[in-house]
């Protein structure tokens, strides 16, 4: 299980909430940073500060250098075929986002439909509907089963000459379902439809091949990886990259600016106008570091450890009923307690040091379709331990103690 | 420990788990929808008056212990108040939950809410039915604790 020394790389999880040490079970929300994430940011600003792609001088190469480089890392660990094809925006968000407004808006008219599923996060919903509304295309919505994994037949039925963008979660936020995205992008393929895949839960967790999966999209949240908030990528196909028109103007976007006509810079730069969050990407470089040296296959391999205790313990305490029992899940379990409201646990669960995300998890309609307004969710990363675990189940057992 | 045992009081929980006012006011004069965005927890608040005098309140709705115990004691505080009684009770019952204010001036039934102090991501829950109402009697239907 895991080992002290790993625990030992993320100082925030040393302290105590109250008289209660932290057990930290919400890096489905964000999780935690290690010291080589921390030491990387502070040293880019103690040494290297400056603006990047512009000064000759020395700090300024530094940055510049730094922050190609920390696009080559994220290629290299999600498997881009060039760094190029990685973008930098603030997050998985964004991500989304940009594909919606520079991809979407200008290829999609009436007629069109959009397909996502069920179990979507807000940022894979909203953007969509914003470009339904502004280009008159439709959002179709694929269904999710009872045990909460996606419902392939439904998912079949929905998609048509009429798909032109398909758009899946590679792991759920809500409720932990890993989604077979090879299999979905291929099936939109067959139609036609440009596919992106939203990376957020998945890339900090599970070894993730961009190129393999051969979406044309891909958003990455660099904090729930590690890394520093702020900051995330889209990595997309190259030739896709090179089609679309910028989405927003500003410096460093641009190749030459007059008054009767600008010339855009090259992919990524493109995509990329204003002073970008350096710090953020050198954070994010050390993040991809950390991952390749702790190694995916290590940290898959405890979060499900972890996963299957989770389950087991929390089926065991009477009144708590788990959402999301899909076969094919990342460690996150979300619940809820019978004579406790989530939030009432959440307070409670606090106070025993325990964090636990509670409400809708900015997933409505997935509540929704489960008949809920809010569960309880844990969440576990590699830095997590059965002791953890046992915290959790314990601190449910006072919440129903105390309001049951 | 202490300040939870004190925001979960026996008065609070035992309102949570048996609300005596839960249900709706029929015929009533006035009716409102509190919403509370952060936990998705949705409440519906009916009121008869006659003239300026609350007669009964009612709530319905699920919500958590702190939201649910405070929709229940608020109906049974505010029956034979006046509106403008009701207003400068949620100022000062406000006043208890956010300030170190004193609690000789609030009735019994809403002093139990003063552990809520402790907890500032609980005041809304602790006056959800109360934005609810005052929102109803100045003819809104809809409130929210954003
Ligand atoms: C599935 C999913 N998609 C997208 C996002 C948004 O990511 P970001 O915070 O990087 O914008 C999240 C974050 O909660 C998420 O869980």
């Amino acid at each position: 299980m895991t080992d002290t020394a790993t625990v030992d790389n993320f100082p925030a999880l040393h302290q105590k909430i109250g008289d209660k040490k932290l057990v930290y079970l919400d890096s489905a929300a964000t999780t935690q940073k290690p010291q080589s994430v921390i030491d990387a940011v502070t040293n880019y600003y103690e040494l290297d500060n400056a603006n990047i792609h512009r000064g000759v001088h020395t700090l300024s190469q530094r940055a510049t250098k730094a922050y190609e480089q920390a696009r080559k890392d994220i290629a290299d660990l999600l498997g881009a075929s060039r760094a190029e094809e990685v973008i930098f925006v603030r997050g998985a968000t964004e991500a989304i986002n940009l594909v919606a407004q520079a991809w979407a808006r200008p290829r999609l008219c009436k007629g069109d439909e959009i397909l996502i599923t069920e179990m979507e996060h807000h940022s894979n919903i909203v953007p969509w509907q914003l470009v339904c509304e502004q280009t008159g295309a439709s959002l179709k919505v694929a269904k999710i089963k009872d045990d909460g994994s996606l419902d392939i037949d439904s998912f079949k039925e929905m998609l048509s000459q009429d798909t032109v963008l398909v758009s899946v979660a590679h792991v759920s936020n809500a409720i932990g379902t890993v989604n077979p995205v090879e299999e979905l992008c291929a099936l939109a393929k067959s139609v036609g439809a440009t596919t992106v895949v939203d990376g957020a839960q998945a890339t900090g967790h599970m070894h993730v091949d961009f190129s393999k999966i051969d979406c044309d999209f891909y958003a990455v949240s660099g904090h729930k990886m590690f890394g520093p908030t702020g900051i995330g990528c889209l990595i997309g196909k190259y030739t896709l990259l090179q089609e679309m028109e910028p989405w927003q103007g500003g410096g460093d976007m641009i190749l030459t600016v007059s008054f009767e006509e600008t010339v855009w810079n090259e992919v990524p730069f493109k995509f990329e106008a204003g002073t970008p969050n350096i710090a953020g990407a050198v954070g994010l470089s050390a993040a991809a570091q950390f991952i390749r040296k702790i190694g995916y296959k290590t940290i898959h391999a405890q979060e499900q450890e972890l996963l299957a205790y989770g389950r087991s313990v929390l089926e065991a305490i009477e009144g708590v009923t788990i959402i999301g029992t899909a076969k094919n899940n990342a460690g996150v379990i979300a619940f809820t307690i019978e004579g406790v409201h989530p939030h009432d646990a959440g307070t409670i669960l606090d106070h025993a040091g325990v964090a636990i995300r509670t409400g809708n998890h900015c997933a409505e309609p997935l509540m929704k379709r489960f008949g809920l307004h809010a569960t309880c969710r844990a969440s576990f990363s590699m830095y997590n331990t059965t002791q953890d675990i046992d915290a959790l189940g314990t601190a449910i057992q006072e919440a129903i103690t105390m309001l049951r | 420990m202490s300040n939870l045992r004190e925001l979960y009081l026996e008065m609070v929980t035992d309102h949570a788990k048996n609300p005596r006012n839960r249900g709706k006011v029929d015929p009533c004069s006035h009716i409102g929808t509190g919403h509370n965005p952060l936990c998705g927890d949705k409440l519906v608040v009916t009121v008869l008056t006659n003239k300026d005098v609350i007669e009964d309140v009612k709530f319905d709705g699920e919500g958590c212990a702190i939201s649910t115990a405070s929709a229940d004691l608020m109906a049974e505080v505010l029956v034979g108040k006046t509106i403008k009684e009701t207003k400068i009770l949620f100022d000062t019952f406000h006043g208890l939950l956010t300030e170190d204010s004193n609690t000789d001036s609030v009735p019994r039934k809403l002093a139990v809410f003063s552990g809520v102090r402790e907890f500032p991501m609980r005041v809304k829950c602790a006056t959800l039915a109360w934005h609810t109402i005052i929102s109803a009697l100045d003819g809104n239907e809809g409130a929210t604790t954003e």
